[in-house]
């Protein structure tokens, strides 16, 4: 079964079409990150699929219609959408014991375990901990979760590069199986490059590519042309051409190694050089959206 | 760091579907409305206060109590009883009016305040429906406040008729009035006034401000406030009528006609509280009811302000 199927999902704020008709099936087990440009659509998408807000078309989140069924769904699902939804006032024993008290599939001694790793007292209400502390809050709330889909949204937004690469390391390792699914957007494309096993590129409430990482790594190739050959390299029609060190760096899509490797030196685009090639090349899109 | 140097581990197992013990839905709803009392601690803080400040204001005068009795002493102990059921009287409503305002401003932030500090969206990150939740922050105005000012002011007054009893046999004077202050009675009116009054009776001014707090994305207060005015001022100038400013004003003004004539205390305020058999309550509370819908359909789409 997928963990999430959408057909022809569309959703428009008055004239504005944040989501544009899109299809999409993501299937259990899978890493998925989302990226796009501010404005994508990427968190409505994500809302649709949590059950935060109506939509039109054709929507099943592990076999339920998020909108109907949000509180049903809540127990298979877990999201954090931003680092700064802890309410202030809450003090951290009593996150626990509510958490505890309406979750069935909260286990609270794993949260507690947790926090045991981290300096957060017990007795401390949100409001008097840093922006990090908050953040391993919630995650340590959230991996004491059994759900089958966890949906971040700019999880780490704010946060400085320790946590940064702390929550995604306790992610992959204490949280991440083959029967979990983890859909997740960010800014910080190259922070979660190793960490996926798809992507999918947003642009204006469509999505513009969409393929496993294996996929992305057969086939596309960025290669540092040697000035003579130059002319040669762009005959082959590239994606996207930039200048980096002196040489020019151009990304193809499809073309096989052996014939690249006698234009220059061939290596895999990262993830953002993609995404600016894809984005870049959109009507009327300013180049470097993505930071 | 490789995905794949995860094996599959024993947790895939333990997460196919029945493995869990459910929650019941009571159990849920108890720790809703824990949660509720935990942000608003001025449920119970607010009227522990003003219980605390006046039994020491009645601590201060009552050290002239002595010298009161003695001047009353040609007054039978009927009449002496009327005095001090009075004071009980007035400490009573000041705890009444202090949990009335509370449970105004409580309502109003009630499905406001997740809004604008983004909590909301953790609290529906959990399986908690929008209803569950809209129906427990209904719950401390309409059963949890009336049932906490009964308790206090209940503790209030026996540490009052302790404190009197205590000066009065140090003073050698006579406990016999105290036994016409029938606390026992005025106590069972009490609470039919609070359930029925303060719970039941003002549940559309709970609902309304609720429905308020779910929609107004800033101005709470005004949008609670002034919609009712208008209608009243626009009635006015339309018909030149006022039902609908007397409709509330009797909604609000249970038991106000009584304080005025005789002087017999609490129980005369309460006399005439209004009854489970009164039309004009149920009528409320299917409004009531209206309300709270639309505030759940409301918190079901809205997210952050």
């Amino acid at each position: 079964m997928a963990c999430i199927e959408a057909r022809a999902l569309r959703k428009a704020f008055g004239k504005t079409v944040a989501l544009d008709g899109i299809d999409m099936r993501v299937e259990e087990g899978r890493i998925l990150g989302i990226i796009g440009p501010n404005g994508a659509g990427k968190t409505t998408a994500l809302n649709a699929i949590l059950g935060l807000t109506p939509y039109q078309g054709e929507l099943h989140v592990l076999g339920r219609d998020p909108w109907r069924e949000r509180d049903r769904l809540m127990r298979d699902v877990s999201f954090i959408a931003d680092v700064a939804v802890l309410p202030r006032w809450i003090r951290v024993w009593q996150v626990l014991d509510y958490v505890a008290g309406v979750h069935p599939r909260f286990d609270r001694a794993k949260a507690e375990g947790f926090l045991a790793k981290t300096t957060i007292r017990q007795t401390s209400k949100v409001r008097e901990l840093s922006k990090g502390m908050v953040a391993q809050l919630h995650l340590a709330l959230i991996l004491a979760i059994d759900a089958r889909l966890l949906v971040l949204d700019e999880p780490t937004l704010g946060l400085d590069i320790l946590y940064r690469k702390q929550f995604y390391d306790s992610l992959l390792n204490d949280y991440f199986d083959r029967s979990r699914t983890i859909v997740v957007t960010t800014h910080q494309v190259e922070e979660i490059e190793h960490v996926l096993t798809d992507l999918m590129f947003m642009d204006r409430g469509r999505i513009v590519l969409h393929c496993s990482m294996e996929e992305f790594e057969g086939r596309y190739l960025e290669v540092m042309v040697r000035p003579e050959q130059l002319d040669a390299a762009r005959a082959l029609k590239p994606l996207h051409e930039r200048q980096g060190l002196g040489r020019s760096i151009l990304l193809f899509d499809g073309r096989d190694r052996e014939t690249l490797s006698a234009l220059g030196e061939v290596r895999s685009p990262s993830i953002a050089d993609l995404f600016v090639a894809v984005i870049g090349k959109q009507p009327g899109q300013a180049q470097g959206a993505a930071e | 760091m490789s995905t794949q140097s995860n094996a599959i581990p024993q947790s895939a197992l333990a997460s196919g579907a029945g493995s869990y013990n459910e929650i019941s839905v009571a159990r849920r709803f108890y720790w809703l409305v824990k949660r509720e009392v935990w942000e608003s601690r001025s449920i119970y803080i607010a009227p522990l206060a003003v219980a605390a400040v006046i039994l020491l204001g009645y601590f201060v005068s009552a050290i002239s109590l002595p010298a009161r009795m003695r001047e009353a002493s040609g007054m039978t102990p009927m009449a002496q009883g009327d005095m001090f059921a009075q004071t009980f009287g007035t400490a009573a409503m000041a705890l009444m009016a202090t949990t009335l305002v509370v449970a105004a401003f409580y309502c109003l932030d009630a499905l406001h305040g997740e809004r604008r500090d983004r909590s909301i969206l953790f609290w529906k990150s959990l399986p908690v429906s929008d209803s569950m939740t809209v129906l427990s922050k209904a719950t401390i105005p309409l059963f949890l406040l009336p049932l906490l000012t009964f308790l206090i002011t209940v503790a209030l007054q026996i540490c009052m008729l302790l404190l009197t009893a205590a000066i009065l046999l140090a003073g050698g004077q006579s406990l016999a009035m105290l036994s016409h202050l029938n606390l026992g009675i005025t106590w069972i009116a009490l609470l039919n006034h609070l359930v029925v009054g303060h719970g039941l009776y003002y549940a559309p001014f709970y609902g309304w401000f609720l429905l308020v707090s779910a929609w107004a994305r800033r101005g709470t207060f005004l949008w609670a406030v002034l919609p009712p005015l208008a209608i009243g001022v626009l009635e006015k100038i339309l018909f030149n009528t006022s039902h609908f400013g007397d409709l509330i004003g009797d909604r609000f003004g249970i038991g106000g006609s009584a304080t005025s004539g005789k002087a017999t205390g609490m129980l005369a305020m309460i006399a005439d509280s209004p009854t489970l058999s009164s039309p004009g309550l149920w009528i409320g509370l299917i409004l009531t009811a209206l309300f709270l819908f639309a505030a759940m359909q409301l918190r079901r789409r809205q997210g952050p302000v």
